[in-house]
């Protein structure tokens, strides 16, 4: 029988705090100065994606669309050096892709038109609208459950948690300039439901531990919960990044940001479940009369 | 008993795994590549002498076939080897001739045991299996417009019948304005208009000048005309898909004013586009006499001048087209031969009686879309796009006799022929419509997707099974099974649910074979605790699984909120993964909680043990 060790979690919480606060504002700021790389299903545009059968060079071609009298093309490497992904701004032309073909064939080279996205400029727009109502819609939808299975403290606590991921990840997003796609926004909403789950499991346990323990601090039920569920918070973790490990190294070039806002998304709300909700929690000065008053019914059947 | 399964519930998880075995095994077996034949209309009966004749023009060519098969409405014959399908079609579609449609098509190879039961496989997006996607909207606006331009144009031709004098009468974006000289004959108007256009709606402000009559729509109307607007448009895209020949097109509404088409499988996909993305009309009118035509310009130009006036009402229009087939005159010169259904023979008949000698126009209305950029006031760049329309006569020729319900075109290169006849056939449409999205995948963009996808998903679910067996030992083995069947049953349910498999969805289940294991850890590290706290086996085990499962349980509903907003938010292939996500979510919370205590009740239940491998 081994005892469990309790680590002091919540005694480090002010690095903690300054730590998200440099995460958040770093990120805030790049989100307001230089926004997100949108991808065409946001931007608009007409994208085509072509394959060679020897590796490509994507300046030749760049210069040889140009010269054909298209307007500041983007010629890029698509996954691997044959594959390329040509993007246009503008006019949605029913033959564009033809016409490029056609102007990329014309020194007798062999390639493939794997495939053309359109998308027209309004339909951008609401994409970017819906997915901003999406997100909102969902952050309140889960604030409403957590506030009527747990309690209004533990509620706050835990959407503060999810906004924090959730503009964290955008943040890496847009410093590093990966591309924002549609997959990437449902990316970002499963990275929603997974830092809540995080969440509402250590939230659970801290429920728990304030009816059963009845002489002990916040700071110390916390620490206890945290500890008891930390093997559970790393393995869960260790099994998802090992999934999307596989998606982006196998999963392929479509689905290759996806992962990384994933992994992204995991690795910080893995950390916001442990050190922000418990922070925002004690912030709030939760304690036992919180859940007494709650759950009275139940709370005879929980004692030891 | 502690850790004792009532006999109800092992029967239960038996039944489930046998159920996820059944509606999951049609995936397994992979399509035969096939040639589907069905009539350009929908009255032409495919039976076996049909079949038949396919046969033996695949016999003739040496081409391997097995299994065909004819339902009267269409046929179905297997192609051996798969390379050959592109020439079966060639032979059968050059045997058959222009009158049946022909297409590529992949047969699913179910036995007849499981579509029986409902088993099929899952239906591939358009991602995995290359094709078209377009979204098209409609501009509705203009469909309103169309209907009260007829409108005025009848009330003046009512107004003057009864005598009543008006100044001006037009049409100002959606209301119908007219200017009278005095008030009396005001009232006469409104009044008459109440009577016989009810669906006008005189304005009566206070307050407006008095010798104005504005006319509004009604909603009523309104929404009448822009639903049947929409209908006429999805009637003629699925005409002119079926003569493009895809085997299972998609085409449908999408919101208040957008048509989705999807054609999997297609290989020429510039073709799809032309026929797809072809907004065109057609008027038959009669060439102006006297002052009150409209200037054309021609589409090619001829021997008659630049353009030609015509008048502004038309005869008919190509809705009562029923068919129009491209053939050649005594000279061998190109023309359409074109049958109109009753009503617009009658009307031909009509006004072509009276008028032999004059010479009739055949104006062709295209709606394009040309983006325009602005800046707004925020001095951002704004690209709207902008529907217009380009009217071109496309043939003009001398009316000999009065004409019927069949009569010929002529006058037209090879080219055009061939291409107005099919867009004849294809039907009209109520309204313009212009693409604002189009997806085209290429079959082997498809391909790889599926590869990629299913060498991720086992490359994931192994390093996961290992992990587990890794942490937890023999528990491990237990929730390494449920995951295991987990991936079987949201594969069965996905299939009997005929949801559409994506490479994101495929993605989603990458996910769910990482998270559904959450549950299995959130217990077994219970377990390990209540061990480490003293309790003993049976009753840590116990223990274990209900203490964790109401943390398990909001997990789960949380992430399945989620995921269900996201379903409600995203398209196509972004609602493939939240079903997936969601079904996973569903299935993993069965089998890592029930599946796993049934083997582990199994294997320790109601036995004396002292050591658990976990």
């Amino acid at each position: 029988m081994t005892e469990l060790k309790v680590y002091n979690f919540m005694g480090i919480r002010k690095y903690a705090v300054v730590f998200s606060a440099i995460l958040l504002s770093v990120s805030a700021w790049s989100l307001y100065t230089q926004g997100l790389e949108l991808g065409l299903d946001f931007s608009g545009g007409t994208q085509i994606e072509v394959g060679y059968e020897q590796p490509a060079n994507v300046s030749e071609l760049r210069e040889k669309l140009a010269t054909a009298g298209f307007d500041s093309p983007v010629v890029v490497h698509f996954g691997s050096e044959t594959d390329v992904l040509i993007r246009l701004q503008g006019e949605p032309d029913q033959t564009l892709a033809e016409q490029i073909v056609e102007v990329l064939k014309s020194d007798g080279q062999q390639i493939e038109l794997r495939r053309v996205d359109y998308v027209g400029p309004q339909i951008g727009e609401e994409l970017r609208e819906d997915g901003g109502l999406g997100m909102l819609t969902a952050l309140a939808v889960v604030m409403l459950y957590v506030a009527i299975r747990f309690q209004l403290k533990f509620s706050v606590a835990a959407v503060l948690a999810l906004v924090h991921d959730v503009i964290i990840t955008l943040g890496i997003f847009s410093l590093a300039r990966f591309e924002f796609d549609l997959t990437v926004l449902a990316a970002v909403l499963a990275v929603v439901g997974y830092s809540l789950n995080d969440t509402i499991v250590v939230s659970d346990r801290i429920r728990e531990n304030f009816r059963k323990i009845r002489k002990a601090t916040a700071i110390e039920v916390i620490n206890e919960s945290l500890s008891q569920t930390l093997w559970r918070t790393i393995n869960t973790s260790v099994t998802t990044l090992l999934v999307l490990l596989a998606l982006f190294f196998i999963g392929g070039e479509l689905i290759h940001n996806f992962a990384i806002a994933l992994m992204i998304g995991v690795g910080v709300g893995t950390y916001s479940s442990m050190y922000v909700a418990a922070t925002v929690m004690l912030a709030l000065n939760v304690d036992r009369e919180d859940l007494l008053e709650h759950v009275e019914g139940e709370l005879v059947d929980d004692l030891p | 008993m502690l850790n004792k399964f009532p006999l109800w519930k092992n029967i239960l998880i038996l039944l489930v795994i046998a159920f996820g075995f059944i509606y999951a095994t049609p995936n397994f077996y992979a399509p035969d590549a096939a040639i589907q034949l069905s009539g350009q209309s929908g009255a032409m009966v495919i039976d076996e002498s049909v079949l038949k004749k396919m046969e033996g023009a695949l016999e003739e060519s040496g081409i391997d076939y097995f299994k065909g098969e004819a339902n009267g409405e269409s046929a179905l014959v297997r192609i051996r080897p798969k390379a050959l399908q592109l020439r079966a079609k060639e032979v059968i579609q050059a045997e058959m001739g222009g009158e049946y449609i022909v297409a590529l098509n992949l047969a699913p190879t179910t036995p007849d045991w499981l579509s029986s039961l409902g088993g099929q496989p899952m239906k591939l997006g358009l991602d995995l299996s290359g094709g078209v996607h377009f979204l098209l909207e409609v501009d509705l606006a203009s469909a309103v417009a169309v209907r009260l331009d007829g409108d005025l144009q009848a009330i003046k031709t009512t107004l003057r019948e009864e005598r009543i004098r008006y100044r001006s009468f037009e049409l100002k974006g959606d209301q119908i304005i007219g200017q009278f000289r005095d008030v009396e004959q005001v009232q006469k108007a409104t009044a008459l208009i109440r009577n016989s256009y009810r669906d006008l709606l005189p304005e009566t402000t206070p307050g407006q000048n008095p010798l104005s009559l504005v006319l509004n729509l009604s909603l009523a109307a309104t929404s009448v005309i822009e639903d049947s607007a929409i209908k006429q448009n999805l009637t003629s895209l699925r005409n002119r898909v079926n003569e493009l020949g895809v085997s299972e097109p998609l085409v449908s509404r999408q919101g208040k004013n957008r048509i989705v088409v999807e054609l999997p499988g297609v290989q020429d996909t510039a073709e799809a586009k032309r026929i797809i993305g072809k907004t065109a009309n057609l008027e038959f009118r009669f060439e102006a006499q006297g002052k009150s035509g409209e200037r054309f310009e021609f589409r090619t130009p001829r021997g008659q001048g630049p353009d030609a006036e015509l008048e502004r009402q038309a005869i008919i229009t190509g809705e009562n087209v029923t068919d129009a087939q491209p053939s050649f005159d005594q000279n061998g010169r190109p023309q359409v031969s074109i049958t109109l259904d009753g009503d617009g023979g009658w009307q031909m008949g009509h006004a072509t009686r009276d008028n032999v000698g004059r010479r009739l126009g055949v104006l062709f209305i295209e709606y394009k879309t040309k983006l325009e950029k602005s800046i707004d006031e925020n001095g951002e760049l704004v690209i709207t796009p902008v529907p217009f329309v380009e009217q071109h006569v496309i043939s003009l020729a001398t009316v000999q006799s009065q004409l019927g319900k069949q009569f010929v075109i002529t006058g037209l290169e090879q080219r055009e022929s061939s291409e107005l006849a099919l867009l004849l056939r294809a039907g009209a449409l109520a309204a313009p419509m212009y693409i604002v999205e189009e997806r085209t995948i290429g079959p082997s963009l498809g391909a790889d997707n599926i590869e990629l996808g299913v060498k991720s998903v086992t490359v994931g679910m192994a390093m996961v099974l290992l992990f587990m067996v890794v942490v937890y030992r023999a528990f491990g083995l237990a929730a390494n099974v449920a995951l295991t069947m987990n991936l079987l049953l949201l594969v069965a349910f996905m299939s009997l649910l005929g949801a559409t498999l994506t490479l994101p969805g495929i993605a989603g289940i990458v996910l769910t074979v990482g998270m559904a294991v959450d549950a299995n850890v959130l217990i077994f590290s219970r377990i390990r605790e209540e061990r480490n706290n003293g309790a003993t086996v049976q009753g840590s085990i116990s223990a274990g699984y209900d203490r964790a499962f109401v943390s398990i349980l909001d997990a789960n509903i949380t992430t399945l909120i989620v995921a269900l907003i996201l379903f409600l938010i995203g398209s196509g292939p972004v609602q493939g993964f939240a079903v997936t996500l969601s079904i996973g979510i569903l299935t993993s919370m069965f089998t890592s909680i029930v599946m796993t205590r049934g083997l582990v009740n199994l294997v320790v239940g109601g036995r004396k043990i002292e050591k658990l491998w976990i």
